[in-house]
């Protein structure tokens, strides 16, 4: 324990930019897993344990265009749909048919996905770590904001993973589509009968959750290092996320996704040994006090 | 189904043990041998997660943490305190219902998937403690330079054929236990908790302390499952309180069944040697048991033990027709 460490750092403005900014980073990321997890589970009701898999296909194919093309742009694009499309062939071929299935038959499903997508992946890139350096445009002098050091990629990932947050809150609660899915989560029999296909719309949502999996796992790139199994550690951070925000609701995760963020930046400084398990701890004592979540219904 | 008699239990379970030694002994084949000490250590592990899952509707994401302490808990009090086996032993057993208290007290009173969450939470927690706790376990190289194994009560465990007998003595101890939970009255109410939480609370029951009974009964012999791994393989290793572990647990008994008791074990069975003749072909073993899980879980629906007791069930009814 270091709080002398932590205390010093608040102390500073320069030194809680710092913090702050990879708090966000961090907490931006997790946001886009998380709430693809909570729309996917608002909706389908299927918890998604393998929810990682499309996180680490969207970096591996991410890394792959981008060696290809030298475009980051395109990259994203493909990290982006590339992994919808492959969400969708999941959910078409194995989820589909377990919805509503007791969950132990989910997890089963969802850990062979997982076994099978990490050997896949594997077998196609290799077991070894991988690095996709910084693309060009993003090779600039760090900025410096009242003393903090904030590199420019920092920005552009919040602002990207802040622009689909607004977006995505734009058409769940002003959109015709979002008025679907948000009836289709209330009562899906009753959505169906009023003529909606509801086979399709799940298919669509399932793919646009993985989009947003995959688009992390592309913004994440070349950040982070990019590693078959490296899906598994942000899938429990963001079931922690989804846990702390509330199961369905988009607002939760992205609350749940900042405090995990800054907790993770800041505490790394006052506890650098027990880092993650400051999680686990904050975890807990918001499923005692509030077991649905701070933004889960009551019924939940 | 009735609690059979005490007597009558104590002989199936001496036929039982009887039958789990006899070719080991009498073949002296190591694979046999070690393939008794590993069905053991598995198939305490499953029955236990079954205990929770099966009977007790609890689906634990996180059960292999258990089977991670026993293993841990047992191989660190040999290694560092020399003191007997047995003691040992139950240092472990008092130690994993200790640490079950506490964290299934937090965990039993969330419900369904929030209770797989917070267990696959806890025993990432317990991995994040095995890694960080260098000096002591070793962190991700895991607890090597071997148990030692002190003679008692003239048993050596050094001994692989020795070591195979105590394996299954224990595996069938630890069975008739707890089939004698399952078919209690404390078994009944818990599956009447599976069945119907809120029936069982209108007519008395205390749920969440039942849930938590059966947390801390299913957590202690998972770690025994643990401390017969440490055994087997002379040391512990973060992998058995990973993911993996429980996800293991989970295919094991989707695979055997799990209304029929002794399913888990017949999925341990078949979940060693489908590893035994996948590793032989091919690395990517994680590849093949993915598709044999999908097939078995998405094609049978249910677990095999399941599948054939319904249809000798099947059989009898037309029979009686």
């Amino acid at each position: 324990m270091d709080l002398d460490a932590l205390f010093s750092c608040f102390a500073s403005a320069s030194c809680v930019i710092t913090q702050a900014t990879s708090g966000f980073i961090i907490g931006m990321l997790l946001f886009l897993v998380a709430v693809g997890l909570t729309l996917i589970f608002g909706i389908l009701k299927v918890v998604n344990f393998s929810h990682g898999v499309f996180y680490m296909v969207g970096a591996y194919l991410t890394l792959t265009v981008f060696q290809a093309t030298e475009s980051f742009t395109l990259a994203l694009v493909a990290g982006g749909l590339g992994t919808a499309l492959v969400g969708w062939l999941v959910e078409r071929l194995f989820m589909s048919r377990i919805y509503g299935a007791d969950s132990l038959m989910q997890i089963l499903v969802c850990y062979a996905l997982i076994l099978i997508f990490d050997d896949l992946v594997r077998m196609i890139w290799g077991a070894e770590f991988r690095s996709m350096g910084m693309p060009s445009t993003f090779q600039l002098p760090p900025l410096f904001i009242f003393g903090g050091v904030v590199p420019p990629y920092y920005l552009f990932v919040i602002a990207v993973a802040a622009l689909i947050a607004v977006v995505l809150g734009l058409v769940v609660s002003r959109t015709r589509a979002g008025k679907i899915v948000r009836a289709a989560a209330h009562n899906a029999p009753m959505v169906s009968a009023l003529g909606v296909n509801t086979t399709v719309v799940y298919g669509l949502v399932f793919a646009a959750g993985c989009m947003l999996a995959g688009l992390a796992g592309a913004l994440a790139a070349p950040v982070r290092s990019v590693t078959p199994g490296m899906g598994f550690s942000i899938l429990i951070e963001s079931f922690i996320v989804t846990v702390i925000g509330g199961m369905g609701s988009i607002v939760g995760a992205l609350v749940g996704a900042l405090l995990i963020g800054l907790l993770r930046t800041f505490g790394a400084l006052g506890f650098p040994l027990f880092n993650e398990g400051l999680m686990y701890i904050f975890m807990v004592v918001v499923l005692v006090a509030r077991p649905t979540g701070l933004f889960g219904k009551e019924t939940a | 189904m009735g609690a059979p008699s005490i007597p009558r239990a104590l002989a199936i379970g001496a036929v039982a043990f009887v039958a789990l030694v006899a070719a080991p002994l009498a073949t002296g084949s190591t694979v046999l041998i070690d393939f008794v000490i590993r069905l053991s250590a598995l198939a305490i592990f499953a029955t236990s997660l079954n205990l929770l899952a099966g009977y007790g509707g609890m689906v634990s994401f996180g059960h292999g943490m258990f089977y991670g302490f026993g293993a841990y808990c047992f191989a660190l009090m040999m290694q560092r305190t020399g003191v007997s086996i047995p003691v040992a032993f139950l240092t472990t057993v008092v130690g994993a219902a200790l640490v079950s208290a506490i964290i299934g007290a937090i965990c039993v009173r969330l419900k369904e998937v929030y209770f797989s969450f917070v267990t696959l939470a806890f025993q990432m927690l317990i991995h994040a403690i095995i890694l960080a706790a260098m000096p002591l376990t070793g962190g991700d190289q895991g607890l090597r330079g071997g148990v030692p194994r002190p003679v008692f009560l003239g048993v050596d465990l050094s001994n692989q054929m020795q070591l195979c007998v105590f394996s299954a003595f224990l595996l069938v101890a630890s069975l008739l236990v707890m089939h004698h939970v399952v078919a209690s009255p404390f078994g009944a109410t818990l599956r009447m908790i599976r069945d119907n939480a809120q029936r069982a609370a209108y007519l008395g029951v205390a749920v969440d302390r039942v849930r938590l009974k059966a947390f801390v009964i299913a957590a202690v012999f998972a770690a025994v499952g643990g401390v017969v791994q440490a055994l087997f393989v002379s040391g512990a290793y973060p992998e058995f309180a990973y993911w993996t572990m429980s996800g293991e647990g989970i295919f094991v008994i989707m695979l055997g069944g799990l209304t029929t008791f002794l399913g888990p074990t017949l999925g341990s069975v078949i979940m060693l040697l489908l590893n035994d003749v996948v590793t032989r072909f091919t690395h990517y073993h994680g590849l093949v048991l993915g598709i044999v899980i999908l097939v078995a879980a998405l094609g049978l629906r249910k677990g095999l033990g399941d599948f054939v007791v319904e249809r000798l069930a099947d059989r009898r009814r037309q029979e009686a027709a």
